[in-house]
């Protein structure tokens, strides 16, 4: 009774799989955007930061919408991607990590911006005596001083992609075994006739995984607080 | 060879206009009070900063030059800083600190920079379970494994209590006498100059006022503002003669004179640097006899200068330098009226009497003898 059915299993298996998938893809460009917009002064600071900042204000619909045009087979990225390099993004599970972590990359990118922010520029200077080169310097000392931030940033946006609605069903539609995640699968079992037991059961499923995320993240916090001496 | 630094900056509240020109090796006291701009300036050589204009130079290495646009970058000038608050990485543990350092230099022996600070019961340690003074040991040992051509030191024991200082002075001085890193140290307390330094350069807002031996500046009228009336005296380089048997003291000669010391027995020919504080040097016009004052150099009076710092009871009082000989002097303080009687006047000769053992005595090495070396520029 308790065991999740094959269906179930299946869903569950996914929404990590996307999830997970939806932080590898979003990590590396979150880092770069916060240490742009932390450090850096330029034109139009201001406009990328509004941007990046975009899918937090907008309905996920729309976003859904805007990634179809753009990554579609026929939109210009999409396109590309399939002529090149015979990536298709739409109504696959690739698909929905994209979606996913675009919704997710505001929060990625705040918590990032917040760590670097925090970290004392005084053991860079220290870094750059000791002749560490900009790049060295910033794997060596910047990095690991950010990581209680960038771990923060990382399970807070899994745990977001988990429950990711709007956008998924919107650029990838609802295929299960290929982009139906917990929630488009609780979404269709109360759509059918009889599927509160069904669904009831996914929303469990959901709570234990986001409760287990949150709990995970205070115990990576702490050990990494730790380390740090603090 | 020589560290040349003319620098420019305009900064908040003053503009930096700093020059100097300290012979290498040695350690340079940067020495001032507090904003005085002697941070910025060591921040401007190790390249942390970027002056308006300006030359550095190290030996015959150009590190900046603002007219020819050259600025060797921060990473790549092989200067290594110990900051204040000593700076440790506290992702890592202390020996990781000190391989980060070693890692990134060319070749330099771990071993021989543990023993010289005694590291090795720290190396597991984080830098929050380490004391102060442990810290700032640590932080040093990290510099000197980067193989610096320059240290640079940035009151690295001023957040120390006085206990912590004295247990890291102590390693300082090993680092001089052994090492060959010419070093800039900077801070605002003179007795670590004292001990430290071969050359001061003092400074005010953001000027260089005065630069030389610290011989030849605890003569300086502007160190005597600085350091305020009852820190002002002469600081001689003497050489050790040998034990008294008589009393035990240690026997050192001064100029062409000779005092006596309490000091840890030293051999025979070690230098020593001793200060005589002004307020404790009496000034006779004769040969002075019936004294329970034991210790007396002879010499010209060279220098009556009027005592603005000295508020001897309310009573003006001079500043009377007295040559003793080898290009030593001595600073008494005197009273204006003891002056008119004994009718003190440059060229009469004088007898310097030295009241208690108010000496400080710290053995130095030798300038120009052979030292042991350290990692050297010559290795890099």
């Amino acid at each position: 009774m308790i065991a999740p059915t094959h269906q179930e299993a299946a869903a569950l298996e996914l929404s990590l799989s996307v999830a997970w998938r939806s932080v590898a893809f979003s990590l590396p460009p979150a880092i770069c955007i916060a240490w742009v917009l932390t450090r850096r002064r330029f034109a139009g600071k201001t406009l990328l930061d509004a941007v990046v900042h975009l899918p937090l204000v907008l309905p996920p619909v729309a976003v859904g919408y805007v990634l179809l045009l753009l990554f579609g087979t026929r939109g210009p990225i999409g396109g590309w991607l399939d002529r090149s390099f015979g990536i298709v993004l739409i109504f696959t599970r690739n698909g929905a990590a994209l979606a996913t972590a675009v919704m997710s990359f505001p929060l990625m990118v705040r918590a990032i911006r917040i760590s670097l922010e925090n970290v004392d520029r005084g053991l860079e200077d220290v870094a750059r005596t000791l002749g560490a080169r900009p790049l060295d310097r910033f794997m060596s000392v910047t990095l690991p001083l950010m990581l209680p931030g960038l771990s923060a940033g990382a399970i807070t946006a899994f745990s977001a992609a988990l429950g990711e609605f709007g956008a998924v069903i919107t650029f990838v539609s609802n295929i299960p075994g290929e982009t139906q995640t917990l929630p488009l699968a609780l979404y269709s079992a109360l759509q059918e006739p009889g599927g509160e037991h069904a669904a009831a059961r996914l929303a469990v499923m959901s709570v234990v995984l986001g409760l287990g995320g949150l709990l995970l993240s205070e115990w990576f916090a702490r050990r990494v607080r730790w380390m740090l001496g603090r | 060879m020589s560290l040349k630094v003319a620098v420019e900056k305009r900064l908040e509240s003053f503009a930096l206009d700093v020059r100097f020109d300290a012979p290498t090796p040695g350690i340079v006291a940067l020495f001032g009070p507090s904003g005085c701009g002697k941070s910025t300036t060591i921040n401007i050589i190790a390249g942390l900063l970027v002056p308006d204009r300006g030359e550095i130079s190290l030996d015959d290495d150009v590190l900046l030059d603002s007219r020819r646009r050259i600025a060797v970058a921060a990473e790549r000038r092989g200067i290594g800083y110990v900051f204040q608050d000593a700076r440790l990485f506290p992702h890592l543990n202390v020996a990781s600190n000190l391989r980060y350092a070693q890692r990134r230099a060319p070749y330099v022996s771990l071993e021989r920079v543990l023993a010289l600070l005694d590291l090795e019961p720290l190396l597991s340690r984080r830098a929050h379970q380490l004391s102060g003074g442990e810290r700032q040991r640590v932080a040093i040992g990290r510099a000197l494994l980067s193989q610096p051509r320059l240290l640079l030191l940035d009151e690295p024991l001023a957040a120390l209590d006085r206990d912590r200082r004295e247990e890291v002075l102590p390693y300082l001085e090993t680092l001089r006498d052994q090492l060959s890193i010419p070093m800039i140290y900077v801070s605002h307390q003179f007795d670590e100059v004292l001990r430290l330094a071969t050359h001061l350069v003092l400074m005010q807002s953001g000027t260089v006022a005065a630069e030389g031996g610290i011989t030849q500046m605890s003569l300086d009228p502007k160190l005597r503002v600085l350091i305020g009336p009852d820190a002002v005296g002469a600081v001689i380089d003497g050489t050790v003669i040998g034990a008294d048997a008589a009393s035990g003291l240690t026997r050192v000669r001064l100029g062409n004179g000779e005092i006596k010391v309490e000091a840890a027995r030293l051999a025979a020919g070690t230098r020593m640097r001793v200060q005589l504080l002004a307020r404790d040097v009496i000034v006779s016009t004769r040969m002075p006899q019936y004294l329970s004052v034991r210790n007396s150099v002879q010499g010209v009076v060279t220098a009556i200068d009027d005592d603005s710092t000295g508020k001897a009871g309310g009573v003006g009082s001079d500043l009377v330098s007295i040559d003793i000989g080898a290009g030593a002097s001595i600073l008494a303080r005197v009273t204006r009226a003891a002056t008119r009687e004994l009718e003190l006047a440059v060229g009469a000769p004088a007898w310097a009497l030295v009241k208690a053992v108010s000496l400080r005595g710290h053995s130095f090495p030798a300038p120009g003898l052979p030292r042991e070396h350290g990692p050297t520029a010559e290795q890099r």
